[in-house]
């Protein structure tokens, strides 16, 4: 029997991004419930036990940091990070168009949990009819009562309020999503500290990815047991898998963290296109290393213990399958661009960093490099390693690392076809 | 106490206070870590990535708290196995730091080379070459060679105005920020910022005119590369060709310390010229900064137009002569004149300009005026700031109180040093009647209108006291307001309180009202006698506070005085410019200046003085610190210093003064006046170490601000302190008529105004405010006057014409005028208004 | 005068609602789309009309426009076809979809159409790589996605423009 959805419940119900329709399926109880009948401290305490982990990306425990909230200092915020600029990554997109008002009150609940009485969602500017959309909804929830001043009869008060971001991919990285919000120049900030201390307009602020908070309300509904009876011991709950690249049916698959890389891509993505030969794996967008597609990693779980053992992230679990036609030359070329295009530039290596890595790319591409050069790549990733301000930098050497140590023949052909350079 | 904190760099222990970073613990113990974007008078930002250190802790046992140790006893360290950022890491017990390993080589190296990618590289041409720290740090850290290639290297616009005085090489700049940060976080006007992004990222400024800041030559001295310059030294010289004078900026009474560099030049026909002015360290003073007044405002005392010669009236023209002939014929006219000599001195002169004039005066039995419109002085000797004291102190648990003063216009680095004691949390009370620069930091901000100022003290004096004289009810009003009350209690409530009171819509007599308010007011709350305590005078002249010390005074009724005089001795001030209806007609006038100033124009005898780059002297500062300067460059044949001219006269009448060496004028005035007391030119030239270390040795750590080798000044003691008596006593309120013929215009000060130390810097021109007024548009739409109209002005005997400029920030009821831009205002008064022109 | 704070009150306002009184900054991007929606793109003056109505100096508005991409400081196409070539979608033809479209439309990438009514860029990640290809139009209006394009349906659309300028 097919498991029903929980996060992309609206492939099972019809309108459900109908508030009408949401609520006859049991929409806003959890919220209600946990706004009448829990203390904040409790929903801290069932997210906690749920062991819900961020689906940003880094993975970090959701109840956990709730619980870092700075309570001296007031007053708190949350913010949605609905920025998903990560190649590859589409999920949010389509919970928030299918199923926004389970997203909504993830994020009701989690202000709920950290006594926020303003949230935000940080959208890219792309998602600019979505946003529209969503500033209806809220709207909407207004008038039943759901947002507002003293929320059924309690002294609890919510407003939520859309941002608009403007085409920048650091802006998903929290604390340059924050300085971003704050009508500033998309760039890091130094951390510590984090954001539950100082976030937004310097106050205690959590930030969650949409994903991680549509999550919430089912796990206040239904308990945290019952959460746990999905996925690992450590990487419990279901995922939205992206699935993109060379498969047959690229989408979405929400299925339990754990699953095989082999059942996404072969049973779900119904294999390779063109019946190709599978090559390599990124799990995590632009920003994977490249998992070389042997059986050992096709039969590795996908979850946030097992994925690292295959030298990799899960992250966003943004899952692009290359196939045997596919040169690391020119794949390593997309994601240096990618990364040198999308750099901040506030610290050195990665500024300066992936611009240097994006002219021996280049200069590979055309036919104008000799093996020194792809050397020097390599000499130039490592050394942006381990010195970025943030994980940016980092993610740029990530696919450049792997594919020279991986796949060292693409680069060696590559450079044995082309004259000797200069 | 800050809890101290042991730390090992390289093997060597040091003890810092709790919360600082590895780099500057390190700099402590005279170890280098380098940085760019680190500065160490900014909140670190880890963006360069040059400063990497490898850091390891003690491994504490969870469970007791205890460090774990190894077999051998010693404490267990974990080292992080990535570099960290030396600026961003707060030092910890325990901590164990190298700054030498190949690993920490081999990062820095990776970042210098990749700084290196997009730079440059044109150091033979650059201003910057020669004190560079990008230079310096490549030749000790950088790679040898570049793997980069020269032709991939992005080629960015060089010498793009940021505005008329800055000037950006975008090639150049290594995106550190800290001109961004200077901007925004230490002077609060963030009108310079980062656009675009990666490779692209460039500082960019949308204000008008382009970075518009009075503190911006600053960012010029902490960027660490030569991507700002300041268009004032842009191709002067190469750094290592200049000479390097230290003195003191004689633009307003704070008193910066300052370094002139100078050269000796062929265009200059081989004369030695100054160069650039740039910053001196004094963390009493100025810290490392000054405002672009001091630094592009000095070539005024470079202009052509300079006085070099004696002149003397005859058959009604000034004709030159020797200085024989002119010192004869002014000591002989003095000795004529006995008591009816009147000598009449502004404040730019120096104590020894001071104290040989009033040796002169009252040698022959005649009387002296001190030439300014504000008042209070004496107080300020007797209650201003005591011995040790230093802005930099306040913070927490401290007030200050600000005034009848714009000290961001009036007094630039003031405001900067007020503002960081109100970050540092110290209570700030502003009082002015209209918006100013300070509001934004201020606890309690007064309004009161142009007239109260007193009245507004003095109810504060009554919220805390029972002592309450009878006043006015306006002003009874005011001590019943809430504000008003919590900001008196909050003064009174200070460890540590200072205030400064200006002369915004003052005169004499009024602000001599305010001081001795404000007197009472530290009296009663006992703010007087101790460190970091007492009374501040935003004068409008650089030692204005050392005539008073001096014993000079101004004159109530310098008018009549003028009038009476048989002879008159005017030095360094310009009356008739300032007053075109004064009657000038003594018997015999004589004008000590720099130039042939209005009043000169009248004189009998005129007698060219040396500005303060071509000779030495010394300053008293408003908080009271003694400064000595010395010349940059040599005198310009013909003028000669003011005291020295002074002494000749004296000299010539057989007097026993001084007039070849200021430091020997120095030793008479120790001797006589108590407050100077021990004060020698060699104590003034004591130079402490002082923190953050600045220094040609490591530039990329503060910039290229000059370290002080040649004193920081003395701080006089002031008079309670040498146990004389400060009473309270109730000034008489001088009520201004708000109604009646006309407007009453008040008189403000502004930075960039029209005064004679201003003039002949044509960089600030496109700054510089003119001859305007400013207008609440209601009140000019009231009496149909409108925006950018020519009004003639006129205030009492003496006119003008003006140009309206309507602000909703004036209050309304009056009009504001700046001084020194030719309208002849020195105290609120009421003036007539008509259009001349429609525009 | 100040154009957009006359024009736009009680949006302004509604705008500057979202956001706590003293940070009145994080209403720039906002507005930054406003000014474009009423100028085509963010001229000098609308700098200048933001700072005002923010209260900053217009530096701090004017350096958001050239870090983010949907900004621009000088006028291009009605229409902005912004076609995502990025890793994902390259894999399933994005590239090949971009170059046709192109030589259709007779523009390089970045140009304009000699009628001004389209620019065709090329942009990263749009989040929809299981609908390559894929590209959204930024229009002063606002910005709309077309997935699972060919360069016949792509063409269709432009045509609709064209019919109806
Ligand atoms: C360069 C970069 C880009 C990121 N982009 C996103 C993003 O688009 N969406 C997102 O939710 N998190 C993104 N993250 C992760 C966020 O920083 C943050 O960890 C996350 O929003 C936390 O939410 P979670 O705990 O619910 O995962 C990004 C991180 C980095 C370093
Ligand atoms: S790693 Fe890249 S994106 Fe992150 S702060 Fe540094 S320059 Fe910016
Ligand atoms: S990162 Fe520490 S000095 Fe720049």
């Amino acid at each position: 029997m097919k498991r029903p959805y929980l996060l992309l419940r609206h492939r099972d119900i019809p309108d459900l991004n109908d508030l009408t329709v949401y609520r006859q399926n049991g929409g806003f109880e959890a919220f209600r419930k946990a706004v009448t009948s829990l203390q904040p401290q409790e929903v801290v305490e069932i997210v906690k036990a749920s062991g819900l982990r961020g689906r940003g990306g880094a993975g970090f425990p959701t109840g956990l940091k709730w619980s870092f909230i700075d309570n001296k200092n007031w007053p708190h915020y949350v913010v949605a990070n609905a920025d998903e600029s990560e190649p590859g990554t589409f999920k949010d997109r389509e919970i928030m168009e299918g199923n926004p008002f389970q997203f909504l009150e993830g994020l009701m609940i989690a202000s709920y949990a950290v006594q926020a009485n303003v949230a935000y969602v940080y959208l890219r500017g792309e998602f600019w009819q979505l946003a529209h959309q969503l500033d209806r909804r809220i709207q909407q929830l207004h008038n039943a009562g759901l947002l507002g001043d003293r929320l059924f009869g309690t002294d609890y008060s919510l407003r939520i309020f859309t941002h608009l971001g403007a085409g920048a991919y650091i802006c998903g990285e929290e604390t340059a999503l924050l300085e971003s919000l704050e009508g500033k120049l998309g760039q890091p900030r130094l951390r510590p500290p984090f954001p539950p201390a100082v976030g937004l307009f310097g106050k205690p602020t959590i930030v969650n990815n949409v994903e991680t908070l549509a999550n919430v309300p089912l796990i206040i509904e239904r308990g945290a047991d019952w959460y746990r009876s999905f996925g690992t011991e450590k990487s419990p709950g279901v995922k939205i898998f992206c699935l993109s690249g060379r498969v047959n049916r690229p989408g979405n698959y929400e299925l339990p963290l754990g699953t095989t890389f082999r059942e996404l891509i072969f049973e779900h993505g119904k294999g390779i296109l063109g019946g190709k030969q599978i090559k390599a794996i990124m799990a995590a967008g632009a920003s994977s290393a490249l998992i070389v597609a042997d059986e050992r990693a096709l039969d590795t779980p996908m979850d946030y213990e097992s994925v690292p053992a295959l030298g990799a992230q899960l992250g966003s679990a943004s899952i692009i399958v290359i196939d045997e036609t596919v040169s690391m030359d020119w794949l390593i070329r997309k994601t240096i661009h990618f990364f040198q295009h999308e750099s901040c530039g506030k610290c050195t290596p990665c500024r300066e960093g992936t611009y240097w890595m994006k002219h021996i790319i280049d200069r590979i591409h055309r036919g104008q490099a000799n093996q020194n050069d792809v050397e020097l790549l390599y000499d130039v990733a490592s050394q942006i390693r381990g010195k970025c301000l943030c994980a940016l930098g980092e993610f740029s050497t990530e696919a450049v690392l792997s594919a020279l140590e991986r796949f060292p023949q693409d680069f060696a052909a590559r450079v044995a076809q082309q004259e000797p350079a200069l | 106490m800050t809890k101290m904190i042991t730390l090992t760099i390289d093997g060597i222990q040091v003890t810092v206070p709790e919360g600082t970073n590895i780099v500057d613990a390190a700099k402590k113990a005279g170890i280098d870590v380098p940085v760019f974007c680190y500065h160490p008078k900014m909140h670190p930002v880890g963006m360069c990535r040059m400063c990497l250190v490898e850091v390891g802790r003690p491994v504490v046992d969870r469970a007791t708290g205890e460090f774990v140790r190894n077999e051998d006893g010693s404490i267990k360290i974990q080292f992080n196995p990535k570099l960290e950022t030396g600026c961003t890491t707060p030092v910890s017990e325990g901590m164990v730091v190298i700054n030498t390993s190949e690993k920490v080589k081999r990062g820095r190296k990776d970042i210098l080379e990749f700084l290196l990618t997009s730079h440059p590289l044109d150091c033979p041409i650059c201003d910057k070459g020669g004190e560079c720290p990008l230079q310096n740090l490549t030749m000790a850290h950088g790679p040898g060679s570049s793997r980069f290639l020269f032709d991939e290297k992005k080629h960015l616009l060089k010498h793009t105005p940021l505005g008329e005085l800055i000037y950006l090489d975008q090639e150049r700049c290594i995106q550190c920020g800290r001109c961004v940060r200077f901007q925004e976080e230490l002077v609060d006007d963030p009108v310079i910022g980062f656009s675009q992004r990666g490779r692209s990222l460039q500082i960019v400024t949308f204000s008008e005119p382009g970075f518009d800041s009075i503190f911006s030559g600053n960012t010029t001295d902490i960027c660490p590369v030569g991507a700002l310059t300041t268009a004032d030294f842009r191709f002067g010289a190469r750094p290592w060709e200049l000479n390097a004078a230290a003195s003191i900026c004689q633009q307003c009474p704070v008193g910066c310390n300052l370094t002139l560099n100078v050269r000796r030049e062929a265009v200059a026909s081989g004369k030695v010229v100054i160069k650039r002015v740039m910053p001196r360290q004094n963390e009493w003073v100025n810290e490392i900064w000054i405002c672009d007044k001091g630094r592009f405002g000095y070539h005024y005392t470079e202009s052509p137009e300079r006085l070099t010669q004696p002149l003397v009236r005859k058959e009604g023209e000034l004709q030159p002569v020797s200085w024989e002939e002119a010192l004869e014929l002014v000591a002989e006219r003095f000795r004529q004149a006995g008591e009816n000599l009147l000598s009449v001195a502004g404040g730019r002169l120096s104590n020894e300009d001071f104290f040989n004039l009033r040796k002169l005066t009252e040698g022959l039995g005649g009387k002296t005026a001190l030439y300014t419109h504000m008042g209070g002085g004496d107080l300020v000797a007797l209650a201003g700031m005591s011995k040790d004291s230093n802005l930099a102190e306040l913070g927490k648990g401290d007030a200050i109180f600000v005034i009848a003063s714009d000290l961001h216009q009036e007094a630039p680095i003031w405001w900067l040093r007020v503002k960081q004691a109100a970050e540092r949390g110290a209570t700030l009370i502003v009082a002015l009647p209209r918006p100013n620069r300070l509001d934004k930091f201020a606890q309690h901000v007064l309004r009161y209108r142009y007239g109260e100022e007193s009245g507004l003290v003095l109810a504060m004096l009554n919220v805390l006291s029972a002592k309450r004289p009878e006043l006015p009810e306006s002003i009874n009003a005011l001590w019943r307001d809430a504000e008003v009350q919590a900001a008196a209690k909050a003064f009174a409530e200070a460890k540590n309180a200072v205030i400064f009171f200006g002369s915004e819509g003052v005169g004499l007599q009024a602000s001599q009202a305010l001081a001795q308010a404000c007197a009472n007011l530290l009296l009663l709350t006992n703010h007087v006698g101790r460190p970091h305590n007492g009374l501040i005078a935003v004068w409008q002249r650089p030692n204005d506070q050392g005539a008073w010390e001096l014993g000079w005074r101004p004159s109530p009724e310098l008018r009549e005085a003028m009038g009476k005089a048989s002879a008159l001795y005017l030095v360094a001030c310009d009356p008739a410019a300032d007053d075109p209806g004064l009657p000038l007609t003594p018997d015999f006038l004589v004008v000590q200046d720099l130039f042939l100033t209005a009043t000169a124009k009248l004189a009998h005898v005129v007698l060219p003085a040396l500005p303060f780059t071509e000779r030495e002297g010394s300053l008293v500062s408003g908080e009271r610190r003694v400064q000595r300067y010395y010349p940059a460059i040599p005198a310009r044949p013909g003028a000669r210093a003011d005291f020295a001219i002074i002494g000749q006269i004296g000299k010539q009448l057989g007097m026993d003064l001084e007039d070849r060496i200021a430091s020997k004028v120095m030793l008479r005035i120790a001797a006589e006046v108590p407050a100077f007391a021990g004060i020698t030119y060699t104590t003034l030239a004591h130079a402490p170490e002082q923190w953050p270390i600045i220094g040609r040795a490591d530039l990329y750590y503060g910039g290229t601000t000059y370290e002080n080798q040649q004193g920081i000044g003395v701080q006089l003691p002031n008079g309670v302190e040498r146990g004389e008596q400060l009473t309270l006593s109730w000034p008489a309120l001088v009520t201004l008529a708000h109604h009646g013929e006309g407007y009453l215009a008040v008189p403000v000060t502004k930075l960039y105004d029209g005064g004679s130390t201003l003039m002949a810097s044509h960089l600030l021109d496109q700054r510089r405010v003119g001859s305007v007024i400013w207008m609440h548009p209601a009140e000019a739409s009231q009496n149909a006057v409108q925006d950018g109209e020519f009004v003639h002005l006129q205030i009492g005997e003496a006119s003008a014409i003006a140009t309206v400029q309507l602000d909703e920030q004036v209050p309304q009821g009056v009009i504001l005028a700046p001084r020194s831009t030719g309208i002849p205002l020195h105290e609120p008064r009421l003036v007539q208004i008509k259009v001349v022109e429609r525009s | 005068m100040n154009h957009l704070r006359e024009k736009y009150a009680s949006e302004i306002e509604a705008t500057l609602a979202k956001y706590p009184p003293d940070h009145k900054r994080a209403a720039a991007m906002p507005l930054l789309y406003l000014a474009q929606r009423e100028y085509g793109y963010v001229t000098k003056q609308a700098l200048i009309e933001i700072s005002e109505i923010l209260d900053v100096p217009p530096t701090e508005i004017g350096q958001l426009v050239g870090f983010y991409t949907l900004y621009y400081d000088e006028p291009g196409g009605k229409y902005r076809i912004q076609v995502c070539t990025d890793l994902p979608c390259a894999l399933r033809g994005a590239e090949e979809f971009l170059e046709q479209l192109c030589e259709n439309l007779g523009i390089q990438v970045g140009e304009t159409t000699p009628d001004g009514l389209i620019t065709v860029e090329k942009v990263m990640c749009l989040a929809g790589c299981d609908r390559a290809p894929l590209f959204q139009v930024q229009t002063a209006e606002g910005i709309t996605y077309h997935e699972n394009q060919s360069v016949e349906s792509a063409m269709k659309l432009v045509r609709t423009w064209q019919s109806n300028p």
